[in-house]
């Protein structure tokens, strides 16, 4: 077995006429916590959905645990998925479901498990997320990131190998925000290998084993979290202090800039 | 000067795509029907949604118009002295096309919206997608019980719009206007043919529920996931559906219902 869960090599995707990778080269290690960053609309939630099989490469490969998610028949590619969960960027609860039968609902589809033992599993899922109590509540009952929670939840209860967060951080006040990098840090610590796709510098470095930064289509610079912080890197700089102006321009350059 | 005939090409090309996913919907819908009988329970609790929740406004609009009918054809035949028919003359209307066209427009309006919208929102939060990454077909989990719901519910809203149009008529024409009891419900059973008025009314509301769920189905699934696509797909829902059954319904007639 490989020691990569997740290979990139050589990813060019083109969406509406617009090259948005011209060669991403990343590799996720199996275990680890790997984070994918770079600023809005670079394109880190299309890489989640080439992971998942969603999109497909128009050149280079994708492979999770070996396999080529684009390339895989429905049957072959659901029995890939089966073994990875993904967390949106909203949660995409089932809004007519309640908490409970969110949670329950991969397991309802997917197994043949008595009332019992089902209903023993939601909420002990519910439980290591810390809310046992909200079972009841339906989505729209819910704050963002108790959607989150349970949404993660949910991705826990088929027991995956692979966890994808779309994310996570967006929108949390500071409370929920530690909560969250509590439960992912414990995922990984589990032995899951987690992705986290974000531009929340501080949050996601704090959690992560390896950043890659994404920028201008291509992996821009990788490495630990501390090597990355102290990058000399003008485009991993600017990305990380956060300042307005220098490769990334403050002015939005249109499709023939590219 | 060539621009207007490529923006025509454009057009055709995008309304050709259109018209290709949503065959290709059509054909993922009918071949996850077995959902039906493998998990009754989604049909059912669809049928309640799309079935029960339309009914009052099926109810009201048939006994409208069936008291329309009964004036009206009253108006008309009075002057032939033949006011005896306006049982049978209020029970054709209805049974071979009132009945499943208006049924069919208001369950477009009531029903199709309403799925429409549903689907769409659930593009829109991420939902398909998140069933999706759970190895969960939403087409097989979502959609195909919905579809299969409004095969079974129109029928039957039909079947009622259409015997409370014939109570509408009845009440008119028979307690309002003084036309003899018997002889408006002699008239119908005499005239009304049961397995030809009945059975082509049953297979147009099969044809129109075929049409109207598809069509708000493929709205909803294949709309932008934006507000603003999520409403436009919603009117286009209602306008194509309501054109659709319209324009079958001419087909379907001139294959019936022409004597020549």
């Amino acid at each position: 077995m490989t020691p990569f869960h997740i290979e990139v090599r050589d990813l060019h995707f083109t969406q509406a006429g617009l090259p948005l990778f011209r060669g991403v080269d990343l590799s996720v290690r199996r275990g680890e916590l790997t984070a994918i960053m770079g600023p809005s609309g670079v394109g880190k939630s299309t890489l989640l959905q080439l992971i998942g099989g969603a999109l497909a490469p128009t050149r280079g490969e994708v492979l999770v645990d070996g396999q080529a998610p684009s390339r895989l028949g429905r049957r072959a590619l659901f029995a890939l998925r089966r073994r990875m969960g993904m967390l949106f960027q909203s949660g995409a609860l089932l809004t007519d479901l309640t908490v409970f039968e969110n949670v329950a609902f991969p397991l309802r589809e997917h197994t043949e498990l008595p009332e019992g033992v089902l209903r023993s599993k939601v909420l002990d899922q519910l439980a290591a997320v810390g809310l046992e109590q909200a079972a009841g509540l339906y989505p729209a009952q819910l704050s963002g990131g108790m959607a989150r929670r349970v949404a993660l939840a949910r991705a826990l209860v088929l027991e995956p190998e692979l966890l994808l967060f779309d994310e996570p951080f967006t929108g949390q006040d500071p409370i929920s925000l530690g909560v969250l990098q509590r439960l992912i840090r414990a995922q990984r610590e589990r032995g899951l290998t987690c992705v986290v796709v974000s531009h929340d510098v501080a949050e996601t470095a704090a959690i992560a084993d390896t950043i890659y930064l994404l920028g201008e289509g291509r992996v821009v610079a990788q490495g630990a979290p501390e090597s990355l912080l102290a990058s000399a890197d003008p485009w991993a700089r600017q990305f990380l202090s956060g300042e307005a102006d220098g490769p990334v321009p403050f002015h939005y350059r249109g499709a023939g800039h590219a | 000067m060539l621009e207007p005939l490529a923006a025509i090409g454009r057009r055709t090309l995008t309304w050709l795509a259109r018209l290709g996913r949503a065959a290709l919907l059509l054909v993922a819908l009918l071949r996850e029907a077995s959902i039906g009988w493998q998990r009754p329970r989604l049909v059912v609790e669809q049928l309640h949604a799309e079935g029960v929740h339309s009914l009052l406004i099926i109810i009201v609009a048939g006994l409208f118009v069936g008291m329309v009918l009964g004036l009206q054809g009253y108006n008309t035949l009075v002057h032939y002295g033949a006011t005896g028919s306006l049982g049978w003359v209020v029970a054709q209307a209805l049974l071979r096309e009132l009945g499943p066209v208006v049924a069919a427009l208001l369950f477009a309006g009531r029903a199709g919206s309403a799925l429409t919208a549903e689907v769409g929102l659930m593009k829109s939060g991420e939902q398909l997608a998140a069933l999706e990454m759970m190895a969960v077909d939403p087409i097989r989990r979502l959609l195909a019980p919905r579809f299969l719901a409004g095969l079974i519910a129109l029928p039957l809203l039909t079947a009622i719009f259409s015997l409370c149009g014939v109570l509408g008529g009845w009440w008119v024409g028979v307690g309002l206007l003084g036309v003899d009891d018997g002889t408006f419900w002699g008239q119908m059973q005499a005239q009304v043919a049961l397995g030809y008025d009945l059975g082509n009314s049953v297979l147009k509301s099969l044809v129109f529920a075929l049409l109207v769920s598809w069509i708000a189905l493929f709205e909803g699934y294949d709309c932008t996931p934006t507000p603003y696509g999520v409403g436009r797909a919603t009117t286009r829902s209602v306008v194509h559906a309501s054109l659709a059954v319209l324009g079958v319904d001419f087909l379907l007639t001139a294959l019936m219902f022409t004597e020549v």
